[in-house]
């Protein structure tokens, strides 16, 4: 019998980058708020000082900073034939754990998806006529320009360094010529390039497109956020992704809101407290708090008003599912929504091998990079080619970490002299060419509760059903040789071209953008949360992060995930609070 | 890691109705109410595991993996495993929590998936080593009357090759998943921080030039594709810099 707590007026699940940016917004207009974090307190000095945090074992190799799969993870199969097993441990994607979340150990590429990705089913339907049976593909039923403010304040609030491509309508030399109209230029100017981005923007604008800087959470100078917190110039040490920050130069949930939520009496975080089920009234109707346990075993039940789902995409939609909030989703009948449209990110590439220039990857950053958007979203016409959306293709050089990055040309050995000597002859002479393709949403991937597996507590994992699509396959197969054409323009010796082959592995890491699950929409009979991102079925629980992507555009999450947060908190404070109840009417 | 004062602040807020119960371990996990960041000396939890001394493997076990370990890296005109020191690497990772599997979710059924759905062994990676090793020396004893490392290199290179290419299998676990976990902790050893035993002296680093944990490189932002040369630095600092 869970121990009953006194209430608070809103209780948030988890605490990465939606906890955070909820918590201040709703601290700020005096609410009471407590969060409930799953893992331990995270912070700069204690966890990734710059004394211990380069350290590519413990961090990536031994997962320092992840969910342990000992605590939960997800059982996945390619299709529903397939018995689908546990996944031991993470490969493929890396949930993050404790104060900060996967905020703690992005890379903090921070692109905003296109005004057409929020309208991805009207719009294509328009232009190009009706999509393919099993595309399951919807409109955000929340339009960019809508987005726009709270785009520009979360990259105010991180620092993102840039260079508009597109300033109210009128299209910037520098920048991204294809992205939506900016309200402002971006807070710091891009970061410095390398050798490896100025042969690829060159290569880039010699076929024709329109290479542009990363906007990137790595300050490229000192920066001071509208919270009044301090931000560092980034040191290109190459320990971004997979790895905390010691320096204080990547924007995190602890570098750019905590510090300033911590000091407000109305705000509390209780960590080592995982939430095993939401609560609701006895007329079902709405939300009554949370039930979580410490790490103690002992169960407690929070009440609250309003209760928000921070956590990583796939617990918020198993925390649903273990709920019965909502209709779960049928893949045979196509009805259900919770846990529909899981969708992921279409990866492939080229790796040039230079002879005498040196790359030196080792001089790098998780955003620093070089990108063109001339193949993503709708830029291009799709018209005759049978598919819909693409991706960014850039040159990053985040990183030369030995035991991941260690790239050899084609026909050397896995092992052996001829390997260990490949190895040495290339280390430092590697450029890649990455595609960042979309994943459309089709009615066979999607996520359900596994009927074998269980977690500690007894709970059913979340089951994954997922593989390439037609449309994946289509787009990676379209994009991957204009990746390969820049790539051959860079002056290296030889490019190796990894194309999307087979089906989806979970093994190898490709990335932590995990979409759908609890999506928004127009509709409660084909979305979880309406265009607040409010639960259709109780009024007072609201879902945050990348499950609510209908599915998952060309880029990294991050910056889409943080304008949706703000825009839905604002709705709270502006609607909900004076007159609680649903902000749109089924 | 609180004062007293808040403790006490706190206990007069929880216990002031009576109905209302505190959770168990709220003093060490909650933090906020206008108290700002928490922060207390030596609070830094620097590496540990794989840092200190510790030995899973027997005599003879570890002798079999050296070898192996020496033919995965050779020693040839440059450094290989065997300088690196990396079987010292895994017996002290085969003899943490890695090797125990601890942080990996091993619960039941286990069976045999596809080869996108990864590891499915019910063996955590210790006893994957143990249990595959037994059959590794079986498997030599039938077909050429020695041990692993016994074997000449020519041999050595032939039955790891069998093993990779899934030309010998073996009984009771899948000699392939070995193969593939023994690879991935050599090239860890390899190439990780030398506190973790393997990369000795940094020999990895410096045969392929990367300088480690150094973490400012703005000076060299502009290298334009010429050679940085910089000696390497570990965690632990590096030769010369600590009296021997």
């Amino acid at each position: 019998m869970a121990k009953q707590l006194s209430g608070v007026d809103v209780v948030l699940v988890g605490f990465g980058w939606t906890g955070a940016i909820y918590a201040e917004k709703l601290t700020d207009a005096g609410l009471d708020v407590l969060a409930l974090e799953r893992g331990p307190w995270r912070d700069t000095t204690k966890d990734f000082a710059t004394t211990f945090a380069q350290d590519e074992l413990r961090y990536y190799w031994r997962h320092g900073m992840f969910q342990e799969a000992a605590q939960s993870t997800v059982t996945f199969r390619n299709n529903s034939a397939q018995t689908a097993l546990p996944m031991r441990s993470w490969g493929s994607f890396l949930p993050g754990n404790g104060v900060g979340g996967s905020g703690v150990h992005w890379n903090g590429q921070t692109y905003r998806f296109l005004p057409s990705d929020f309208v991805a089913k009207s719009h294509n339907e328009e232009r190009y006529g009706p999509l393919p049976e099993g595309m399951t593909i919807q409109d955000y039923g929340v339009t960019y320009e809508e987005l726009e403010p709270h785009f520009d304040y979360f990259e105010k609030i991180c620092g993102i360094c840039g260079k508009a491509g597109n300033l109210n309508g009128n299209i910037v030399a520098g920048g991204n010529p294809f992205e939506g109209p900016r309200s402002d230029e971006y807070p710091n100017p891009p970061m410095e390039m390398t050798f490896s981005q100025d042969r690829f923007e060159a290569a880039a604008r010699n076929v024709g497109l329109n290479p542009f800087p990363v906007p990137s959470a790595n300050m490229s100078r000192a920066y001071v956020n509208p919270l009044g917190l301090q931000l560092a110039p980034c040191t290109y040490c190459g320990f971004c992704e997979k790895h905390g920050c010691g320096n204080y130069s990547k924007s995190s949930p602890q570098t750019t809101i905590i510090p300033a939520l911590m000091k407000r009496p109305n705000f509390a975080l209780r960590t080592d407290s995982e939430v095993l089920s939401i609560e609701k009234s006895a007329d079902g109707s709405r939300t009554t708090g949370v039930t979580y346990v410490d790490t103690s075993g002992e169960s407690f039940f929070q009440p609250a008003d309003i209760v928000v789902l921070c956590a990583y995409p796939l617990e918020n939609t198993r925390l649903m599912l273990l709920s019965q909030i909502g209709e779960p989703y049928d893949p045979r009948s196509g009805e259900g929504v919770v846990g529909k449209n899981y969708c992921y990110q279409v990866m492939s590439g080229a790796t040039v091998f230079f002879d005498k220039e040196y790359t030196n990857g080792f001089v790098g950053a998780g955003a620093l990079g070089m990108a063109v958007d001339d193949y993503n979203g709708d830029n291009f016409d799709h018209s005759g080619l049978g598919f819909i959306g693409g991706g960014y293709i850039a040159c990053y050089t985040t990183n030369a970490r030995p035991i991941e990055s260690h790239p050899v040309p084609d026909g050397v050995p896995g092992w052996g002299s001829e390997w260990k000597q490949a190895v040495q002859a290339n280390f430092l002479k590697t450029a890649s060419v990455g595609v960042h393709g979309a994943s459309m949403a089709h009615r066979s991937n999607y996520l359900d509760l596994d009927p074998t597996y269980t977690d500690r507590h007894g709970r059913p994992l979340l089951r994954m059903t997922f593989d390439f699509t037609l449309n994946d396959r289509r787009l990676s197969a379209h994009l991957t040789p204009v990746a390969e054409e820049i790539a051959r323009g860079m002056g290296g010796r030889e490019v190796v071209v990894g194309e999307r082959k087979g089906s989806y592995d979970s093994v190898p890491y490709q990335t932590t953008h995990n979409t759908g699950g609890t999506i928004m929409g127009t509709d409660p009979q084909t979305s979880v949360c309406n265009r607040y991102c409010q639960s259709w079925d109780l009024p007072n629980l609201f879902v945050a992060g990348a499950g609510l992507f209908p599915q998952n555009a060309g880029y990294n999450p991050t910056d889409t995930v943080g304008a949706l947060a703000y825009w839905s908190v604002d709705a709270i404070i502006s609607k909900y609070l004076s007159q609680p109840g649903p902000l749109v009417q089924a | 890691m609180f004062s007293p004062t808040r403790r006490k602040v706190l206990k007069a807020l929880l216990f002031g109705g009576t109905a209302i119960a505190a959770p168990s371990a709220l003093y060490a996990a909650e933090y906020g109410r206008g108290e700002g960041m928490p922060w207390s000396p030596f609070r830094g939890q620097p590496p540990y595991y794989g840092t200190v001394e510790a030995s899973f493997f027997t005599p003879a076990e570890r002798g079999a993996v050296a070898a192996i370990c020496a033919r995965l890296i050779p020693s040839d005109d440059g450094p290989g495993a065997s300088d690196a020191d990396v079987v010292t690497f895994i017996d002290r990772q085969m003899a943490s929590f890695y090797g125990r599997g601890q942080h990996w979710y091993m619960q039941g059924p286990f069976l045999e998936g596809t080869a996108t759905q990864g590891y499915q062994s019910e063996h955590p990676p210790a006893q994957l080593y143990r249990h595959a090793l037994v059959a590794l020396d079986t498997y030599c004893r039938d077909a050429y009357e020695a041990g692993f490392a016994e074997l000449s290199e020519d041999r050595q290179d032939a039955v790891l090759k069998g093993l990779d290419e899934e030309e010998i299998t073996f009984e009771k676990i899948s000699a392939k998943t070995f193969f593939d976990l023994i690879l991935k902790n050599t090239i860890e050893g390899f190439f990780a921080d030398p506190i973790y035993g393997g990369n000795r002296d940094m020999v990895a680093w410096r045969y392929i030039g990367f300088p480690g944990t150094r973490y400012d490189y703005r000076d060299f932002v502009g290298h334009n594709g010429a050679r940085i040369q910089l000696e390497p630095v570990s965690l632990m600092g590096r030769p010369g810099w600590s009296s021997p």
